[in-house]
């Protein structure tokens, strides 16, 4: 039995240190290299001869400055903006499919479905006439409605499955000490939901963030072009020079919001909070 | 303190189906009703409709002699143990039993809140959890974390969904007669759900019996047990269960498949015109033919059967009897045993001996039956043919008397406790 137990430990702790290893060395490598001076980049080696932070200074305060600070703008405004509209709609739909009985309601998930699974690159082609036509072409509200057909879809799958796990009647037993029924809703039922309603907007946030083909097809100047686009355009130092240093420093600075966002709302993402209310 | 009526109160559900079809029940200040019935009867939906979480489809509700119908749960001022506990899983055990205390803004200081919960939690025994969650406890504790959130606000009624269910039987012991006591001692008006035979019998002043949302029969305990309405009151009360056998009629003699038994004159009349009819034998109603007292002997009538098994309890022991019914009884058995949420009536009789006698299974033995009180049942309906109104009601008047001294009594210590 306690054999067993160690042998079990020790493969789970082999697995996840491959697992680590796998999904964390294209980071560090991208670290790596971010510190590397452009002569250095060739070299060969992981780890740069000399750190300098010289592609760091060339992205925010160099002449990459203007591109780099500029999409990171866009690129925290436009996804924040799409993830609030995401998150709120969503919550919506959601808790009315979770908690309604209406016709159609297999038809609207359905639907979500399909919109999700529509890929993104036949959709680009007409959305840019669309844009260039009605004016939304390079704006910020040409990206956010595409980015919410994105996040809008998951986002309501992943409400509406946390929903039904909600154990509404504790809603009826507030209801019974004496709540209102937004006391009963307020006290007992958010504390309850807000979990999913975060896990959902990070998830959200993450793919309106990491998103490139709109990025780069609906914008055209620095008005309203995100980052993971603002990458493609930055030249090295010199025409023959690559600029994968500068564009590793950006990738590092761009991850930083988003470790950011899981270490802040890290305590509201614990899942298992509904356990204990009802018996079974 | 509350009064509530139940007038013709019928729940349907979306798709028809009447949960609870035209109950009514006058519950007074102050009694402590009991609703028992197989699973799916309407019980949780009648007591649901109590608290205002079940929209009436028709009939009316009083508390205190007013219309409720349209209020809001929370304007009924009534404290609910719902069959699942429905605890808040986000709050500790105190913050859970403080809730419905902190809803009414202002009216509790934070001290009389800290007093309030810590007297209901060492009531429970759950002094040592308060600061743990609902999810760490067991199925018990939670059971008990959710009577504490009923228990701690001054309720004009409780209702309580078998909030004893999840309970071992040493903790549910403990807990009936906490709650008994509480229930007497604070003379709050309360109705309870149960599936436990023994919760329905020593717990309320009165049982309701419901099947498939009717209303059979509303009683004392003894009066259920001695003068059931009908077959399917009779057959659910008491456990072991009451025996039915079928038998003819013919000149004051019962004929039945273990022999023929007489009666007196007057159940014979109450039966007449029947032409089968089944008896409804309580095991206790049979006894070892040598340990019968002389006295009792005349009283009831003796036959040879052959038991197929017994079992020593201790206190007692049970034999078996197999009988051969026709198919046509047979059918109604088994009809009856669905109602009553059996498999099977298994054409089975149990009998009650006393814990010395010497009879055992595979040899005829003599046995005697109490005639007395046995009853007959029209196989048709179900219906009751010997059930005595005014026996019955002299029973539950009876209950009534020694319930209204225990509540005096209880009332009185507190009097001088205090
Ligand atoms: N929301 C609902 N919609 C439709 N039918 C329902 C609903 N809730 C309950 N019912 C039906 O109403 C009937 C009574 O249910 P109820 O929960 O009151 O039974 P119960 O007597 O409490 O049973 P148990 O002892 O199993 O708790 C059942 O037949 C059930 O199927
Ligand atoms: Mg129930």
């Amino acid at each position: 039995m306690k054999g067993s137990r160690t042998k079990e430990r020790v493969v789970w702790t082999v697995i996840s240190i491959f697992v680590l290893v796998y999904a964390l060395f294209p980071v560090a490598s991208i670290l790596a290299t971010s510190f590397k001076e452009p002569s250095d980049l060739t070299s060969g080696k992981f780890l740069p001869t000399n750190w300098s932070g010289v592609n760091y200074e060339e992205i925010l305060v160099g002449d990459a400055q203007g591109l780099f600070l500029s999409s990171l703008w866009n690129s925290i405004g436009i996804a924040l903006i799409a993830t609030f509209i995401a998150v709120v709609l969503a919550t919506l739909c959601a808790y009315a499919i979770a908690r309604l009985d209406f016709p159609g309601k297999k038809l609207i998930l359905t639907t979500a479905l399909a919109v999700s699974i529509f890929p993104v690159i036949s959709i680009v082609t007409p959305l840019f006439n669309l844009w260039r036509t009605i004016g939304l072409y390079d704006t910020w509200p040409g990206l956010i409605i595409p980015y919410l057909s994105l996040t809008l879809p998951i986002s309501i799958w992943t409400l509406a499955a946390f929903f039904r796990q909600i154990p509404w009647e504790l809603e009826q037993a507030a209801q019974v000490d004496g709540a209102t029924t937004w006391q009963a809703f307020r006290k007992a039922i958010v504390p309850l939901a807000a979990p999913g309603v975060f896990t959902t907007a990070i998830i959200a946030f993450f793919i309106a963030w990491n998103d490139f083909v709109y990025g780069i097809s609906l914008t055209s100047t620095e008005a309203a072009r995100p980052v993971p686009a603002a990458l493609a355009f930055f030249t090295g130092a010199s025409q023959f020079e690559a600029p994968v240093g500068a564009i590793s420093a950006a990738a590092i600075i761009v991850t930083i919001p988003i470790v950011l966002l899981v270490l802040l709302f890290q305590r509201q993402i614990v899942s298992g909070l509904t356990q204990g209310a009802v018996k079974g | 303190m509350a009064s509530i009526t139940l007038k013709n109160l019928v729940k349907q559900y979306g798709d028809g189906y009447p949960a609870v079809n035209n109950v009514s029940i006058d519950i007074a200040d102050g009694e402590f009703i009991i609703l028992v019935g197989p699973s799916g009867c309407g019980k949780s939906t009648l007591l649901r409709m109590i608290v205002g979480l079940e929209d009436i489809t028709s009939g009316d509700l009083l508390i205190n002699g007013e219309r409720v119908n349209e209020k809001a749960p929370r304007d009924r001022n009534l404290a609910m143990v719902f069959q699942n506990y429905a605890l808040y899983p986000h709050l500790t055990v105190f913050e859970n039993i403080a809730f419905p205390l902190r809803l009414g803004k202002g009216k509790h200081t934070e001290d009389e809140i800290k007093r309030l919960v810590t007297d209901a939690a060492r009531t429970l025994e759950l002094t040592d959890h308060l600061e743990r969650k609902p999810g760490n406890l067991s199925g018990g504790q939670r059971q008990r974390v959710a009577m504490g959130r009923a228990i701690v606000r001054h309720a004009d009624a409780f209702l309580f969904d078998e909030p004893l269910s999840n309970l071992d039987a040493k903790l549910r012991g403990q807990m009936r007669s906490e709650i008994s006591q509480m229930q007497r001692r604070l003379g709050v008006t309360s109705v309870y759900v149960t599936h436990d035979q023994t919760e329905a019998m020593t717990l309320g002043d009165r049982v309701a019996v419901l099947k498939k949302g009717v209303l059979q029969q509303i009683a004392s305990p003894r009066e259920l047990y001695e003068q059931p309405v009908n077959l399917f009151v009779a057959g659910f009360i008491g456990s072991p269960s009451m025996n039915f056998l079928p038998a003819t009629l013919e000149g004051g003699v019962l004929k039945t498949a273990i022999g023929n038994i007489g009666i007196s004159v007057d159940k014979a009349t109450a039966a007449e015109g029947k032409r089968v009819v089944l008896v409804g034998v309580r095991p206790e109603y049979f006894e070892d033919a040598s340990m019968v007292d002389d006295a009792k002997r005349p009283h009831g009538s003796t036959f040879t059967a052959e038991l197929t098994h017994t079992e020593w309890l201790g206190n007692e022991q049970y034999g078996y009897i197999n009988f051969d019914p026709d198919p046509e009884v047979r059918s109604l058995l088994d009809s009856l045993a669905r109602d009553m949420d059996a498999d099977e009536l298994r054409p089975q009789i149990v009998v009650t001996l006393d814990a010395a006698s010497r009879i055992r299974g595979g040899r005829p033995a003599e046995l005697w039956l109490d005639t007395r009180r046995l009853h007959l049942f029209d196989p048709e309906t179900g219906e009751n043919l010997t059930r005595d109104a005014e026996a019955g009601a002299a029973l539950t008047e009876e209950a009534n008397t020694a319930r209204a001294e225990e509540i005096a009594n209880a009332r009185g210590r507190e009097g001088a406790n205090a």
